[in-house]
């Protein structure tokens, strides 16, 4: 047989692991932040650039993409050289992928905080930087592809096939999620509108949970666990089975987001049914990887890494059977647009992804290192910070979620709301949001001090960063082989890519006509396009995130109606390029706000909430009074829109900025009247005109037919 | 609801793509065997560790 010698490329893993462990203290130390602000107004500082609503993105954005997404480079890059007994393909894509992607998450954070935004949750970023995170993830797959094609293992552990379809999923879902028009370099609409768009971003946001932090994990566990406890796994057959129906099934769960919303309730019954057959396979790899331990229990007291792992993969086990749970639509009534949701969601991050990685690198800076951890007790201590900040942040969350929304759902025996005011109900949870707060915290200090260990061990060890290893060439495939499937089983990967390549031009053509044609959602007659003032006041609410706490979205039950007005219907939105609807409702729905109360209200309402509500926890924005609103390129955007579908009349863009002044005009006028002096030039007056003109449409209608 | 259309396609053009993918598996014989690999992935071990990482194996078998 014979032997080749080669080495492991450690340098590109050490990289990963660096940037792993800076970018989840920053996404973490945001992430407590936010906890705080959400009670203390006055830590958003009256800066635009450190409000809640542009903080919150960018801790989502770096705890899944520059804290997870790094883990994950450094899992893959670690464990796929060993499993295929090759070097990575190419040490220059290596280099691309690590740089690009970091490059990726300095630009996400300056625009976030710039308030550079597309609104989509978990893909905000502006489409500059999409086309570079398309660009860097097929570096990365073309690397691992390589990799696999000059493999020295002929069998493929399970754990690859889990990166495999990471890759190629991960690499649709954001191509799909990312159609969007530019209008200038740091502005974008999403090509979909309203019901369609928001289908779309919850297929992405669904399958990104699913195959960003599920399946490259589920790889990982596969590969670690098994490592750390060094016995293999329970079941490799169960192991093949779980990840082919896990990956079959997770695609057509996205739906259940969008319970009670205008989506048509067939999608709504095929996201629910789905989601509910997934916990068979979620469970088969849960099962698997704790199975793996038995017989070795007594290990788990004394090895910090294993104890990682078995919390990591109950909260696997937790959240997989609360998800389809939450997707039962009675369970969503009560659940949807509360803390229940974040409670879950936390359960799945901190627990599953958050521990995993603390598991992967105890064990991995060791062995990279040449040494052993520095501290076995401070790794335990972390531990169990790290649980107790777990449930000390997912419980007053689960309480506060039940609470506010059973008090939204109340009524008196006289059949009127028994918490009309929606700030009484949040007054109500304050105490759990802190207790929250320092639950956060103490996760966050548990990461700290796995910095301090990992970095003294890294220093009493010495580091190699090309690690030399032989192993044998791997065997040609024998020439028995029907010629003509020859090629195709010899090139599996090449055929995998070619037909990716193929399926994505064929879903082009397919989404072209579709995109040029009008769309087939009821159109409900009195609802117009907006006026171009509304349309810059609708970007500057993108650009605020007000949708971070505010819903747009009045479901069908007399509890909502009865507070916000008549449900929200498909056919309102179908001008909304991007859909607005949020996903929580941290303040109250403002779907039907407009004309709900005077200019004048939101006025002192944007300069200081707590002038007209006191105890408002939401922060002041009063930059919006003192800044120019910039209408530069506002026949651009009417353009755009147009070019989108919202039927503005040829030559619209040259009168425009006409129209655009004369509303503004109006509106000052109106505020000067209550005695408010304001330039009519101003963002706050198109915000006003924007917020007044919210689900009025319909309003039209009912006022033309009485 | 054309997205609806262009959302199935695609999924089912991530489907396809996996169904491809598992008949070449099951086809070039990647399941045969559904043991070894599970042991084989603990010897990866680069050499000067090699005696350390068999003793571990060794413990732990005979806590069996």
């Amino acid at each position: 047989m014979n032997i080749e010698k080669f080495s492991y490329d450690n340098q590109i893993v050490r990289l990963f692991i660096l940037a792993t462990v800076i970018w989840g203290i920053v996404g973490m130390t945001v992430g407590v932040l936010i906890a705080f602000q959400i009670y203390l107004p006055w830590l958003n500082f009256d800066l635009q650039y450190t409000t809640f609503g542009r903080m919150r993105p960018l801790h989502t954005n770096a705890v899944i993409f520059a804290f997870v997404g790094n883990a994950i480079f450094a899992g893959v890059y670690y464990s796929l050289q060993r499993l295929t007994k090759a070097r990575m393909f190419s040490d220059v894509l290596s280099k691309i992928n690590f740089w690009g992607w970091q490059l990726i998450i300095v630009a996400v954070a300056i625009t976030y905080t710039l308030g550079i935004t597309t609104s989509k949750e978990y893909a905000e970023a502006e489409w500059p930087i999409d086309i570079m995170i398309a660009l860097v993830w097929v570096a990365f797959g073309v690397n691992m592809i390589g990799t696999l094609m000059k493999r020295r293992e002929k069998h493929m552990y399970v754990a690859i096939w889990f990166y495999i379809a990471t890759f190629v999923t991960v690499a649709v879902l954001h191509i799909v999620n990312s159609f969007e028009l530019p209008v200038s370099l740091f502005k974008s609409y999403s090509v979909f509108a309203g019901v369609q768009d928001a289908l779309v971003e919850w297929w992405y946001g669904h399958n990104a949970v699913a195959f960003f932090l599920t399946t490259p994990y589920l790889g990982l566990m596969y590969y670690y666990l098994p490592k750390a406890a060094n016995r293999p796994v329970y079941s490799y057959r169960l192991s093949i089975l779980h990840f082919w129906s896990l990956i079959f099934l997770y695609i057509w769960a996205g739906p259940h987001h969008l319970l009670y919303s205008a989506l048509p309730n067939w999608a709504q019954s095929l996201g629910t049914v789905f989601s509910i057959m997934l916990i068979a396979p979620s469970w088969g790899g849960m099962l698997n990887g704790l199975l793996t331990l038995r017989g070795a229990w007594d290990r788990v007291r004394d090895d910090a890494v294993l104890k990682f792992y078995v919390v990591a993969v109950t909260a696997y086990g937790m959240s997989t059977f609360e998800g389809p749970m939450l997707s039962l639509k009675n369970v969503n009534a009560l659940a949807h647009f509360t803390d229940w949701i974040p409670a879950h969601v936390h359960i799945g991050t901190l627990g599953w992804n958050g521990l995993l990685t603390f598991g992967m690198l105890y064990w991995l800076v060791p062995k990279m290192w040449n040494t052993k951890l520095f501290s076995n007790k401070l790794a335990t201590a972390h531990f169990w910070i790290a649980t107790l900040g777990m449930v000390v942040w997912v419980v007053p969350m689960y309480w506060s979620g039940l609470t506010q929304s059973l008090m939204w759902k109340e009524f008196t025996p006289l059949g009127v709301l028994q918490y009309p005011n929606f700030l009484e109900t949040v007054l109500q949870i304050v105490p759990m949001y802190i207790i929250r707060s320092i639950g956060g915290s103490l996760y966050l200090t548990g990461a700290i001090v796995m910095i301090y260990n990992l970095v003294k061990t890294a220093k009493q060890g010495s580091f190699t960063a090309n690690e030399d290893t032989e192993a044998p060439a791997m065997e040609k495939a024998g020439g028995d082989n029907k010629k003509s499937h020859r090629w195709i089983e010899k090139r599996p990967i090449q055929f995998a890519i070619v037909s990716t390549v193929v399926i994505l031009i064929g879903g082009l053509v397919e989404f072209i006509p579709t995109w040029l044609i009008k769309s087939n959602i009821p159109t409900i007659e009195s609802v117009k396009p907006y006026t171009p003032l509304e349309l810059e006041g609708r970007d500057l609410y993108i650009r605020e995130s007000c949708n971070s706490c505010h819903s747009q979205l009045v479901r069908p039950f007399r509890s909502e109606t009865e507070r916000y007005g008549e449900y929200s219907k498909a056919g309102e939105f179908v001008y909304d390029h991007p859909f607005l609807w949020g996903s929580k409702r941290t303040g109250p729905d403002l779907h039907r706000i407009g004309g709900k109360y005077s200019n004048m209200w939101h006025y002192l309402h944007m300069q200081d909430p707590r002038q007209m509500s006191p105890g408002s926890l939401m922060p002041k924005y009063s930059w919006l009074i003192e800044q120019q609103l910039d209408t530069d390129i506002i026949s651009t955007k009417i353009n755009a829109m147009r070019s989108l579908g919202v039927p503005y009349e040829e030559g619209y863009e040259n009168e425009a900025l006409n129209d655009l002044q004369l509303q503004a005009q109006e509106i000052a006028d109106d505020l000067l009247e209550s005695g408010i002096i304001v330039e009519p030039d101003r963002e706050i007056i198109a915000l006003i005109a924007y917020l007044q003109r919210l689900g009025t449409d319909i309003k039209v209608k009912q006022a033309e037919n009485e | 609801m054309s997205a609806m259309l262009i959302l199935i396609g695609f999924s089912l053009s991530v489907a396809i793509i996996f169904l491809i993918a598992f008949l070449w598996a099951v086809k070039s014989g990647q399941y045969k065997d559904r043991y070894t690999p599970s042991i084989r992935m603990l010897f990866d071990d680069k050499k000067n560790n090699d005696t350390n990482s068999n003793n571990h194996i060794n413990i732990n078998r005979s806590n069996q």
